[in-house]
């Protein structure tokens, strides 16, 4: 029965990506949509006070310089209300200022629409806080991811032309025309379900047995429902969606489990529209659905087995692994939910990643290790479109052909960009946990003096790996095991997560403009079709052996060495 | 330059007041008249007043007449919550597990295999509010003894109170332990 969950509650986003697809595609050409009279006029008003001209067109650098300007004006007004919260209003449980290496990391981190959370929302943030800096960077910054998704599009399918859209002009779509309703829908349901929505401080109750427990409350819902649909993953409380007031149902598990999935796979139907090549998103989609797929059998498997070293004690392990699980979710759809949360840069848990089992834990992993399934609001796709240069120059040379993408040649800038966006990724991530390593082995007594890691061997150097990989693919869950709130932890990893950003933006647009600006060849016998399910297998052969190249030393150093163990 | 600066400071204002604000002000407003019991967190009352809990958030039992709920790596502490963080085969984890199995199998009389795994292992957020049927079952010959009623009244009370799966296939059926023990207490012996 889970089994027939499992597949329901995949085939419901791909279901919906089509329509919300072609909505999209229709918003960010300016088209008319049918929600149209309810959110133009908000649309309007947000462009007139902000100053913004929906006329004018920008090129790939005046669009990338608007870009990182404007997230860091937002970084910096988040910075001033965490840091200063304790002064502010709606703080009923009296939370003090944030500090500052944690604020730079809480910062940083939602900014960077990662989400990676050094605190914890109940004891950390006050109630104006989670709405102000918190909610808002969820909506804003996702709607940057996205509209550097629809600016590499426009660049794609351009021919001599130097702009690729109106910064501005594509953020506010995305943050009201689609993010707003959505999550004004799914957090209605969350409501519904039993998501607190007060401004109320913590509810003070005497048990049934005559303890007293403190119940932290808040503005819930409208945070979880922008968290799960922008690929934020940050929660409200400690433990995101577990906690049963983030995730009270298997009704809202399912609907926040398509929230996770809707946009980012609908993104990639967004592209077809757009190009008007609907058979080139169908291959992106497919390939993308081949290295999902293998990811959620191996994880949902391997946590519905159980954990073998509880079952060795004769105990009853037919439910699953449950270490770290909900009765109301179950073994497989968390494992379903860890896989889908990483895959697309999400990073919300509804299960603790740090007690899945060693394999089913590997699987998260491997999803941020790719980071282009999917993936992140718009991000995901950027990702993917890296792959697919690679996979054209590697296809290119195998024919001895000049590799071409569209009709536009790739060439030495091209591929350059294109290696530095590639890069990046497996650098942060290695060297982050080489550096951390180190550190560790380098202090005597470390289990006390740094106190980083919640369990030993091999799995303790997974909690460092899965931290910087989570950090750099702006994923924001963790093996939450990790002592993670340290000035170590919270700069190197806050440092991480911008780079991570900004970088795979920054370049892919710039290989995007140059593409641009060359004319487009007309297509020949000759050419090789980038929609041809023989260069499908090329792309997905392409992400699994570089992936398995980057990311196989250190899987073997943790999860495969304690699943072997 | 400056006026890129300018339009992200202006941006950056009005869509704080928007997403900040106005979003949160539209739902909280449709939570207060279409969902009062649930955006409020739950709660549940005693006659006088005082809140006896969430219905949604599990509380520690301890006592013989009641049904227990699964452990909690943060002690049934609802103001800072969490889960044990233990991976799978640390030795450390192994070890509280084989505890609570010895416990359990101390207090209800009954073999490791008819332990389920949900009550040695600690939920994600240490406040599950839920335990599976097969957990139910393995401690109502201890509540009916304590209570002194006899045990189909208990297992009757439990049938009531099974939540079953949504449309027939989301979830698993199980029971929200705080219900049914207010339902105990109501119980005539």
């Amino acid at each position: 029965m889970e089994y027939v969950t499992v597949v329901v509650t995949v085939l419901l986003p791909v279901l919906t990506s089509l329509p919300l697809g072609r909505y999209m595609a229709r918003v960010f050409a300016g088209e008319k949509t049918i929600l149209d009279p309810l959110l133009l006029p908000i649309e309007r008003v947000v462009l007139r006070l902000a100053g913004v001209d929906p006329t004018t067109r920008q090129t790939w650098q005046q669009y990338s310089r608007s870009l990182l300007i404007s997230n860091l004006v937002m970084w910096l007004a988040a910075w001033t209300i965490v840091t200063l919260q304790q002064h502010l209003p709606l703080n009923p449980d009296g939370i003090g200022n944030m500090e500052p290496t944690l604020a730079f990391n809480t910062v940083s981190s939602f900014t960077s629409n990662t989400n990676l959370q050094h605190y914890s929302g109940e004891t950390g943030l006050s109630y104006f806080s989670q709405m102000f800096a918190i909610t808002f960077l969820q909506f804003v910054t996702a709607a940057t991811g996205i509209a550097a998704c629809v600016a590499l599009i426009r660049a794609i399918g351009a021919s001599r032309v130097k702009t690729v859209g109106n910064f501005y002009l594509d953020l506010t779509r995305a943050s009201i025309r689609l993010l707003l309703p959505l999550a004004i829908v799914v957090a209605t349901v969350l409501m519904w379900q039993g998501t607190p929505v007060t401004f109320e401080g913590a509810a003070r109750a005497m048990t049934v047995e005559g303890r007293e427990q403190i119940i932290a409350r808040g503005v819930a819902a409208p945070m979880v429902a922008i968290k799960q649909l922008g690929t934020n993953g940050g929660g409200y409380f400690g433990p995101n969606s577990t906690h049963p007031f983030e995730n009270p149902t298997p009704l809202s598990n399912l609907v926040e489990t398509w929230s996770i999935l809707a946009i980012p796979m609908a993104m990639v139907w967004t592209l077809g529209y757009m190009l008007g090549r609907r058979r080139l998103a169908a291959m992106v989609f497919a390939v993308m659905l081949a290295l999902y797929a293998p990811m959620v059998i191996v994880a949902v498997w391997q946590e519905a087995a159980g954990n073998p070293a509880i079952a060795r004690m004769g105990i009853d392990e037919s439910t699953g692994s449950m270490e770290g699980k909900e009765v109301r979710v179950g073994a497989a759809l968390t494992a379903l939910w860890a896989v889908s949360t990483t895959a697309t840069s999400n990073g919300s848990v509804n299960g603790m990643h740090d007690s899945l089992t060693s394999l089913g834990g590997l699987m998260p992993m491997a999803g941020m290790w790719l980071n282009s399934i999917f993936g992140g609001v718009g991000v995901g796709f950027i990702n993917m479109f890296i792959f697919i240069i690679i996979a054209v120059f590697v296809a290119g040379m195998m024919i001895g052909r000049t590799p071409e993408f569209l009709g536009k040649k790739v060439e030495a800038k091209e591929m350059k960009l294109a290696s530095l966006a590639l890069l990046w990724h497996p650098l942060a991530i290695l060297v982050g946990t080489a550096v951390a390593s180190y550190l560790w082995t380098a202090t005597a007594e470390p289990g006390t003096s740094l106190a980083w890691l919640k369990n030993p061997g091999p799995h303790g150097f997974s909690e460092m790996l899965y931290e910087f990989s989570s950090a750099a693919a702006n994923n924001g869950s963790g093996f939450e095991g990790l002592g993670d709130n340290t000035p170590f932890w919270n700069i190197s990893t806050g440092l991480v997560m911008l780079l991570s950003r900004y970088i795979p933006i920054v370049a892919p647009l710039a290989l995007a403009g140059s593409l641009a600006a060359k004319p487009a060849a007309p297509e020949t016998a000759g050419t090789l079709r980038a929609d041809s399910a023989t260069f499908a297998i090329t792309l997905w052969a392409v992400v699994v052996i570089l992936g398995l190249l980057m990311f196989m030393p250190v899987a073997v150093l943790g999860p495969i060495a304690e699943h072997l163990g | 330059m400056t006026s890129d600066i300018t339009r992200a400071v202006r941006f950056t204002i009005v869509t704080v007041v928007l997403f900040g604000g106005g979003y949160h002000a539209v739902l909280w407003a449709v939570g207060q008249v279409a969902f009062p019991m649930q955006t409020e967190g739950s709660l549940i009352r005693r006659s006088d007043g005082t809140v006896i809990g969430s219905r949604l958030i599990a509380q520690d039992f301890t006592r013989p007449e009641y049904f227990h709920p699964r452990p909690s790596g943060v002690d049934y502490n609802a103001a800072s919550t969490g889960g044990t963080n233990y991976g799978s085969s640390n030795p450390d984890h192994l070890r509280v597990v084989e505890e609570r199995l010895e416990a359990i199998k101390t207090r209800e009389g009954v073999t490791a295999a008819e332990v389920p795994s949900e009550m040695v292992t600690a939920s994600g957020g240490g406040l599950d509010p839920h335990i599976p049927l097969d957990a139910a079952a393995l401690q109502t010959p201890r509540v009916a003894v304590a209570r002194g009623v006899p045990i189909e009244r208990v297992q009757q009370l439990i049938r009531a109170h099974t939540e079953r799966p949504t449309f027939g296939f989301l979830g698993r059926a199980r029971i929200n332990v705080l219900d049914l023990n207010l339902a105990l207490d109501q119980l005539q012996p």
